[in-house]
């Protein structure tokens, strides 16, 4: 069954999900780097108060993230 | 305060250039104090103001016992060869630019062996230019804690480096990395990911212009095409690659992202084979540490707790040491006074040089366990929540959750603080946090502080646990905080966005504070206080000293014959021969100087003394205090010696016949310390920082307007 793609900024705290794609060329250069490849599994480990920026952890550690640069993150989620 | 080089032994021996290269929060610096100890010094990149730290190491090898000088470069920490940030930017032109002066022979790079994927991203990039490399696999204990089994001879092999695993918070594994590092090294015969095919006749060409060993060096300087003009290289060779680039179709972008994706392919089938993980879901201590730490409550109520806490505790057990400073500088200029012949010499001494070396002496205390907790708060990975915790916030003033640690480093000292700016991406965010953060109250302001809030804040408990004192301490802090975000919101509006903000980092685990870090800190801290502000203070002391002293006319010649008269009488009548001194250092230059300014700082409460002070701090606000223990231990040199704070305490307002520091008075004192603009170095450093004069200048005239009026108005109600 496939599943539909969303935001990573869309997910809730806890929400796990698969990273599919990017949509801005800066940012994905930047993501990849600090290891958010396409097929890593995103944990959304919180929200900072006021409901941004967002924490997540990919790979082994834990990225704080903008959710209007989540919001470029395309995101598979899981159940 | 200014970063510069100290006189350092230096080995006469060629040394071997060794650069440290790893990301942030790998161990870089642990490891770099580990290998280097304090033989060390800071100075900048050449052209920028990145923080540079190159230590020394003899390293003597085990078997011959022949010595070998390393000079090891620590770069700052990046994630990538692929520069974001003016920081990011250095380790690739060390690494790229074979001309360029810390272009090292051998490279250390270190691997957080807790997360080894992304660590061996940037190894690989760094062997792959072939570099002679060294790979130190940090972070061992918590690899075995976490059930991580790394199979060293298989990764040795498949990355073809040597690799030690290290400890570097414990020194485990240092003595074989010294070892590795001087032992024959060579460069791996293929790439470990392949370059060539990505622009085959470009990398090819670039490689032949610049005699190049590696395909991906040719990328990198294929990718840096603007970076090539500054490279220390022939002009004809930047003139060859520029043809063979303008030739050739080179999609930037498009092969960073293909690179990125497909090295990390290749690193993640290495790993397959030499890593082992077990499968560990349960949450780390430091995850269950933050569901308080960053907590939409808790969170900031701890913030706000640890910065009480910090300021208690340098006002009162800070309050120890220098009570003990000031007792024994006391007795030195005493013993001092009496063992030299009378003379000029003597008051030179005694009253110039003595009395400015104690005057700065007395705030290392105070300095040293300021930087102590802003060193605990970013090696224990605290910081980084802080940043979390407040980009919304920030964001509302025009600044940046990364905006956080340069506000909260001004609290030290403005000058790192602007320089640690360099971390936001954000041009406009970048510009207004440097232009609020010197209104941070920095250690300069302590000593002023410290000197007035004795002077006009009764030393009592509040709630029987609070000092008094330490709360108007604080409040000062605060008032400077919230000046800053006043000023962030009004900047915001008129400074226009060159490019997007961004705020993307790696929040790390906590970790116990490393002391050896914390205490390297302190020291250079302290030392740049002493040393670099020293010089200053000390030089103005003595041009204090030499004004007060001396001065034009016929009138000061006669009152000092008068005083020199009174004082050879048998009973000498003190209350005469305090209006004397009194009357002479009013007819000094420097009282001239002071009388000059006095009708434009009259209303703000101030008197020509102030005046004096005021015009010497603004090469450094310490000044304030020499100047004041030079004014007064001139003008009342009643034989005994008495700190300076007793002497303003003693002052009388001739106008009032109440004391010269009311409660008024001092408060308009803290607060046009608070906002006045009065720091040459941190001009440069904003003068370096925005590239021109445009920024500093407006930061002048902006914070003194500020400090006026404010002035001015708490004066007028308080009086």
């Amino acid at each position: 069954m496939k599943t539909a793609l969303v935001k990573l900024s869309d997910l809730r705290r806890g929400a796990r999900c698969i990273i599919d794609s990017f949509t801005d060329d800066v940012m994905k250069q930047k993501l990849l780097e600090m290891g958010c490849l396409p097929g890593e599994t995103i944990t959304v480990d919180r929200f900072a108060p006021f409901g941004c920026p967002m924490a997540i952890n990919v790979s082994g550690s834990t990225l704080s993230i903008r959710v209007d640069e989540a919001q470029s993150v395309i995101v598979k989620p899981l159940a | 305060m200014q970063h510069s080089d100290f006189p350092q032994t230096e080995p006469t021996s060629r040394q071997v250039k060794v650069s440290l290269v790893g990301n942030p929060n790998s161990g870089k610096s642990t490891l770099f104090n580990a290998l280097t100890g304090l033989h060390q010094k800071i100075a900048n990149f050449p052209g920028v103001t990145v923080e540079k730290k190159t230590g020394y190491s003899k390293i003597y090898n085990s078997s011959t016992g022949k010595p070998t000088s390393l000079e090891i470069t620590d770069l700052p920490g990046t994630y990538s060869l692929y520069p974001k940030s003016p920081d990011e930017r250095i380790p690739f032109e060390v690494l790229c630019d074979p001309g360029d002066e810390n272009h090292p022979d051998l490279v250390i790079l270190i691997a957080d062996g807790t997360n080894l994927k992304r660590s061996l991203f940037l190894a690989s990039q760094v062997i792959d230019l072939k570099i002679p490399a060294v790979l130190a696999l940090n972070m061992m204990d918590l690899v075995k804690e976490q059930g991580i089994d790394i199979k060293l001879d298989e990764l040795e092999r498949r990355l073809g480096v040597r690799i030690v695993p290290v400890n570097a918070r414990k020194g485990i594994g240092l003595e074989e990395l010294k070892q590795a590092v001087i032992s024959k090294l060579h460069v791996p015969e293929n790439d470990i990911f392949e370059t060539g095919p990505l622009a085959p006749t470009l990398l090819k060409k670039i490689r032949s212009i610049l005699e190049m060993r590696s395909d991906y060096a040719a990328l990198q300087i294929a990718h840096h095409r603007d970076a090539i003009s500054g490279f220390h290289i022939p002009q004809q060779q930047k003139k060859d690659i520029e043809e063979a680039m303008s030739t050739h179709e080179f999609d930037s972008i498009k092969i960073q992202s293909f690179e990125t994706l497909e090295r990390y392919k290749v690193i993640h089938e290495i790993l397959q084979i030499c890593m082992v993980k077990a499968v560990d879901d349960k949450p780390s201590w430091s995850a269950k540490i933050d569901k308080l730490m960053i907590h939409r409550f808790w969170g900031y109520v701890i913030f706000l707790g640890i910065l009480f806490l910090i300021f208690q505790a340098i006002f009162t057990i800070a309050a120890f040491p220098m009570d003990f400073i000031d007792q024994t500088f006391t007795g030195l200029t005493e013993a001092a006074r009496n063992a030299l012949p009378k003379g000029v010499l003597n008051d030179l001494l005694v009253n110039g040089v003595l009395a400015g070396i104690g005057g700065i002496v007395i705030f290392i205390p105070q300095i040293a366990m300021l930087f102590m907790f802003i060193a605990i708060l970013e090696d224990s990975g605290y910081m980084a929540r802080v940043s979390f915790l407040m980009d919304k916030l920030m964001r509302k003033f025009g600044l940046n959750g990364r905006s956080v640690i340069p506000l909260i480093s001004g609290v030290a000292c403005a000058v790192p603080a602007i320089m640690a700016t360099r971390t936001i991406g954000s041009w406009k965010e970048r510009l207004i946090t440097i232009m609020i953060t010197p209104l941070m109250s920095c250690s300069a302001r302590l000593p002023v502080y410290t000197l007035l809030i004795a002077l006009v804040v009764p030393s009592k408990l509040i709630w029987g646990v609070f000092n008094l004192q330490g709360i108007v301490m604080m409040s000062l802090y605060l008032i400077g905080f919230l000046a800053a975000l006043g000023a962030a919101l009004s900047m915001k509006w008129f400074v226009k966005a060159k490019e997007r903000s961004y705020f993307i980092m790696e929040i790390p685990v906590y970790r116990m504070p490393r002391w050896s870090n914390i205490v390297y800190s302190i020291y250079e801290k302290v030392r740049i206080f002493l040393f670099d502000a020293g010089k200053i203070i000390i030089a103005i002391s003595i041009i204090l000293w030499f004004l007060s002293s001396r001065g034009p006319g016929q009138h000061f010649n006669e009152i000092t014959q008068q005083i020199e008269q009174l004082s050879t009488e048998q009973n000498i009548d003190q209350d005469a021969l305090n209006k004397l001194e009194s009357q002479r250092l009013e007819h000094s230059y420097a009282g001239h100087l002071g009388h000059l300014l006095e009708p434009a700082i009259k209303p703000l409460g101030f008197d020509w003394k102030i005046g004096i002070a005021l015009v010497t701090s603004f090469a450094a606000r310490e000044v304030f205090v020499g100047t004041m223990s030079t004014i007064y231990s001139v003008g009342k040199d009643d034989g005994e010696s008495k700190t300076v704070r007793d002497k303003m305490q003693a002052e009388i307002n001739p106008d009032t016949g109440q004391p010269r520091y009311t409660p008024a008075v001092g408060w308009s004192l803290m607060i046009f310390y608070a906002f006045a603009m009065q720091c040459m170095s941190t001009l440069a450093v904003v003068k370096r920082e925005t590239g021109g004069w445009k920024w500093p200048i407006m930061q002048f005239f902006f914070m003194s307007a500020l400090a006026y009026c404010s002035s001015l108005i708490i004066f007028q109600l308080m009086k």
